[in-house]
């Protein structure tokens, strides 16, 4: 017993110290450290699984070993014959029961969760979010709160809050792997799930089903924010001034070069019907640029000029008139100065 | 015939009797060649995908390539390498197994292979004008709206070469039922032989989810209908059912012949009796049965609500149960033996603790809620990769090991064959098992960059350093086949200390493969005489003329019109000029079924003379 006891604790370390040695990814973004209700449910059935899982392999691994040591073709043995034995009813019952019972102790909760997990019924009195996927960036719309964004969603902590998703074109994946499981954003039939986080903080989201050739460049950022915090965030995107002059000449000049252009023809600033392009309200604080660049001017003048090279197959390359580089950092100096709240990801982050 | 007297005839004769033979041994060797080369062809693709994610936001190849490329890898590997392969090793070794002389459509095996082997080069002429880009799963409305003409020709590569698979399959099917040697009842039959005869009834069923799936797609793409666009009342889920419907068996249709393979090479090595025949059987079809009910395990995420994915969670797990009574049998085989370790054996010995972290991993996947953190990622590549590779690839290295010497009549290096394996074996792992934690730690599949600094280096980097070890593999499994045909010892009839059929006939056997059909007197039936009684089959007949059907260029040249015919629907969206091929193709594949309908062809007799005059 003693032996067999042994090979198992043997395996497990083995398997723990792989999962030490190559570190559970980065924080927020990983799966292994959930960090909201959805991300936790899948962990506890990842782990249970995991375990049940380890222990069949380590009863398979034992008796693997321990027939390739002890049955190997003996020196001096070359013409033994062994015995042909056709089979034996009370091992091949053992062997098919006990998987069954295994199984049986993975199926219910697995049941349990799925349920779980697909309640919708305090839905109506949730905050709920529109999530519409784009080749390759995403559009929210808060739901009876008459203003939308693009790529960065802000959401309270511990509150359950729920996203209806569709798609304008081929199929996305909605995934937040530190708060919840995925999701398909199709372009039919409406899905829905919630996030309930349980920690402020900034966190990775990614487009999980192959959607072209930007598919992996489609990330967006669930900030999460205290109560106050998200009610301050709303009440002043709410407040938007789409006209508001800059602060700067140079900034007021991209501000006409931005209406020259008819930017606004696919970019609303400010809440608006028009979304062929992300909204640009709030732009300043931005996580990011275009979901994966560091949001600073060079990056975005880069991006005026030439979008395709930073985000290839975008919708954007070849449908606005060209730019020289004076007017792009003359634009990119209006977009960056577009501020529209005090809430950001620092507020998440102390 | 041996190899070195089919070359004396001269080239030419040597092609042209590979383009019109109906043989079953040759139809072999022309799937293991032609799904060899696909292999390669895919495993190039494999290696580039992993030196493109060496290291983050690498620009080794662009995004557009970089989707050509897992969607050309997934497709080959799938339908151009192992499946042709597996077929060809049905083909070699079945009508052995069982005591026939040939399949029982010849002309129909050709024409099969054929079909599949345009269908091949269909898709792969893509890589000259743009591959299709859509993944090897196609998903609509990525694959109806993907632009130029790629996705056209994985639709006519697929739909030319699915053809060709389905008749493959039927004709193993009516083989099995009809031409089983005197005494060769089916609870008699290797293993290998059922997993072919229950594969085969999978190709059956599921291929024709895939043909309607891919003609759906091709309407949609070439002739303006809807079936998947949502703007016009269409339904783009409906394609992922489809092909889940044939996709999901087709992993059986896979598996299960490895299944078949290690359960013949296990009691060959070990001297032992298969351990638990009939319920290795029940075990086989059951997994088979229930292979058609879990395909929407693939569609946890598409949000199909709790009562269908608890259902098809359930039912995914209860396919473990059979799998689990395989591994423990296998096992129990081993168990009191006395065990040969080869070339052949390291390989299925290998697919023991691999197979099983591949089945491990499946019964993870399969619990839905732990399932939205999987789905897509790399753990899904790592759990399949385990699963294929561990399973299907290492099967049928094992199969290549244990038959060559029956196939080809020549044996294969041993130095070189551990050599292939052992770096081949670490590799995979390296390459794959870390990429269970990358999923986890957020990396979703098909993702033509990883960004810096979200901890995904390290893993990505081992991953692609056990891609060179495969290669490294590969090749030296490669150069070992070149050798043995160049200097490669010559074989015995029965090498290995056989049990079953195909080790009673010389290597490689004769054309007709049994002088007289041979008597069975039970499971392992050479093995049963060598133990009981003279180490010979006793025959069921007088030795009598044999009938044998003539060679034939019309599988190929239908084919070819097939072929054709493809290009011209490919490019009729184009220019009108292309129905001038459409028609002219079609004419040619059509003329040639009419040619073969009327013209009779009796074949011909091996005459009781001839086979006297031949040594034993």
């Amino acid at each position: 017993m003693k032996g067999w006891m042994g090979k198992i604790k043997a395996l497990s370390l083995l398997g723990f110290l792989a999962l030490i040695l190559s570190g559970c990814g980065k924080e927020n973004l990983t799966a292994l450290v959930p960090k909201g209700y959805g991300a936790e449910v899948s962990m506890d059935l990842i782990i249970l699984t995991t375990v049940v899982m380890l222990v069949v392999f380590a009863v398979v691994m034992a008796i693997f070993i321990f027939v390739l040591i002890r049955f190997r073709k003996k020196k001096g043995q070359e013409d033994f014959i062994p015995k042909q034995v056709e089979g034996n009813h009370t091992l091949e019952t053992v062997w098919t029961v006990i998987p069954i019972l295994l199984l049986i102790i993975i199926a219910i909760p697995t049941v349990l969760a799925t349920f779980d997990l697909a309640d919708e019924t305090e839905a109506s009195d949730s905050i709920n979010i529109d999530v519409t996927g784009y080749q390759f960036w995403w559009h929210f719309d808060y739901q009876g709160e008459d203003f939308q964004t693009s790529q960065d969603i802000y959401i309270p902590v511990g509150e359950k809050v729920y996203f209806n998703m569709l798609s304008s074109d081929v199929i996305h994946y909605f995934w937040v792997p530190s708060l919840s499981g995925k999701l398909d954003v199709n372009p039919e039939n409406e899905n829905t799930f919630y996030i309930e986080a349980y920690e402020e903080g900034v966190y990775w989201g990614k487009c999980a089903e192959f959607c072209g050739p930007s598919h992996s460049l489609m990330d967006f950022k669930v900030i999460v924010v205290s109560k106050e915090e998200y009610e301050q965030w709303v009440a002043d995107m709410k407040n938007v001034d789409p006209d508001e002059e800059p602060e700067s000449a140079v900034a007021v000049e991209g501000k006409e070069l931005f209406q020259e252009n008819n930017c606004m023809g696919c970019h609303a600033i400010g809440s608006s019907p028009v979304q062929t392009g992300p909204n640009l309200t709030n732009f300043g604080n931005r996580e990011t640029l275009a979901g994966v660049e560091d949001l600073d001017k060079d990056t975005l003048v880069k991006w005026l000029l030439d979008p395709e090279e930073i985000k290839p197959g975008n919708k954007m390359t070849d449908n606005y008139p060209a730019l020289n580089k004076e007017d792009a950092e003359k634009i990119a100096e209006y977009l960056l100065q577009l501020k529209h709240t005090d809430i950001t990801s620092e507020s998440a982050e102390n | 015939m041996s190899i070195a007297a089919t070359q004396k005839k001269g080239v030419g004769a040597f092609i042209w009797e590979y383009l019109t033979t109906v043989d079953h041994k040759k139809i072999a060797h022309l799937y293991l060649v032609a799904g060899g080369f696909f292999f390669l062809l895919g495993g190039l693709e494999a290696l580039i995908i992993r030196i493109q994610l060496i290291s983050p936001e690498n620009d080794f190849i662009t995004a557009g390539l970089y989707n050509e490329m897992i969607t050309m890898h997934g497709t080959t590997m799938i339908f151009f390498a192992a499946m042709p392969i597996l077929l060809g090793l049905m083909n070699a070794v079945m009508p052995l197994q069982i005591g026939a002389r040939d399949v029982a459509f010849p002309f129909i095996n050709s024409l099969g292979f054929w079909l599949f082997f345009f269908g091949g080069v269909m898709l792969n002429v893509s890589w000259f004008t743009g591959a299709p880009d859509a993944g090897w799963t196609a998903y609509a409305p990525l694959s109806t709206t993907s632009p130029g003409h790629g996705v056209d020709y994985y639709i006519l590569g697929l739909q030319i070469s699915g053809a060709g698979t389905l008749m493959g399959g039927i004709n193993f099917l009516v083989t099995i039922v009809n031409m089983r040697a005197p005494g060769m009842t089916y609870m008699r039959m290797p293993l290998f032989t059922w997993t072919t005869f229950i594969a085969s009834t999978l190709i059956l069923f599921a291929f024709p989810a895939l043909t309607v799936g891919l003609f759906l797609l091709m309407f949609d793409r070439m002739f303006g209908s809807a079936f998947f666009d949502v703007a016009l009342g269409g339904n783009s889920i409906i394609w992922q059912h489809l092909f889940w419907i044939f996709g999901h068996p087709e992993v059986y249709i896979l598996i299960l012949p490895a299944f078949g393979i290690f359960s013949d090479i296990f009691p060959t090595f070990a001297k032992k009796r298969l351990f638990g025949y009939t319920a290795m059987v029940f075990a086989t079809v059951l997994i088979a049965f229930l292979g058609f009910m879990v395909w929407a395990h693939h569609m946890f995420t598409v949000g199909m609500g709790p009562f269908a994915n608890s259902i098809f969670a359930i039912a995914t797990m209860a396919i473990a149960v059979p799998t689990g009574i395989k591994i423990f049998n296998w096992l129990l085989t081993l168990w009191g033996g006395s065990i040969t370790i080869n070339s052949a054996m390291l390989w299925s010995l290998a697919f023991i603790p691999s197979f099983t972290i591949g089945g491990m991993t499946g019964i993870m996947v399969a619990a839905s809620v732990a399932d939205y953190q999987y789905h897509d990622t790399y753990f899904v590549i790592a759990h399949f990769h385990y699963v294929i590779v561990g399973g299907v690839v290492f099967g049928i290295l094992a199969a290549l090991h244990y038959w060559w010497p029956k196939m080809f009549g020549r044996v294969l290096n041993e130095f070189m064959g551990k050599l292939a394996f052992w770096t081949f074996f670490i590799g995979f792992h390296l390459t794959f098992f870390i990429q269970h934690f990358l999923g986890l730690m957020g990396m979703p599949r098909r993702y033509w960059v990883f960004l810096e600094d979200q901890g995904l280096d390290t893993g990505n980097y081992i991953s692609t350093i056990g891609a060179f070890f495969m290669t490294f593999g590969v090749l030296v499994f490669l150069y070992n086949a070149i050798y043995s045909w160049v200097k490669g010892e010559k074989a015995p009839a029965d090498p290995w200390g056989g049990r079953t059929l195909e080790w009673a006939i010389p290597s490689p056997p004769p054309f007709y493969n049994f002088k007289q059909l041979p008597l069975v007197r039970g499971l392992d039936p050479l093995w049963i005489e060598k133990t009981e009684g003279n180490g010979k089959m006793t025959p069921a007949e007088p030795l009598g003329d044999i009938h044998m059907p003539n060679n034939s260029i019309i599988p190929f040249i239908m084919s070819l019109g097939f072929f054709i015919a493809g290009f011209g629907f490919i490019y009729q969206t184009d220019y009108n000029a292309a129905y001038i091929l459409l028609f002219g193709g079609m004419a040619i594949a059509l003329g040639s079924m009419l040619v073969r309908s009327l013209k009779d062809d009796h074949g011909y007799h091996i005459t009781k003379e001839e086979l006297e005059r031949e040594a034993d």
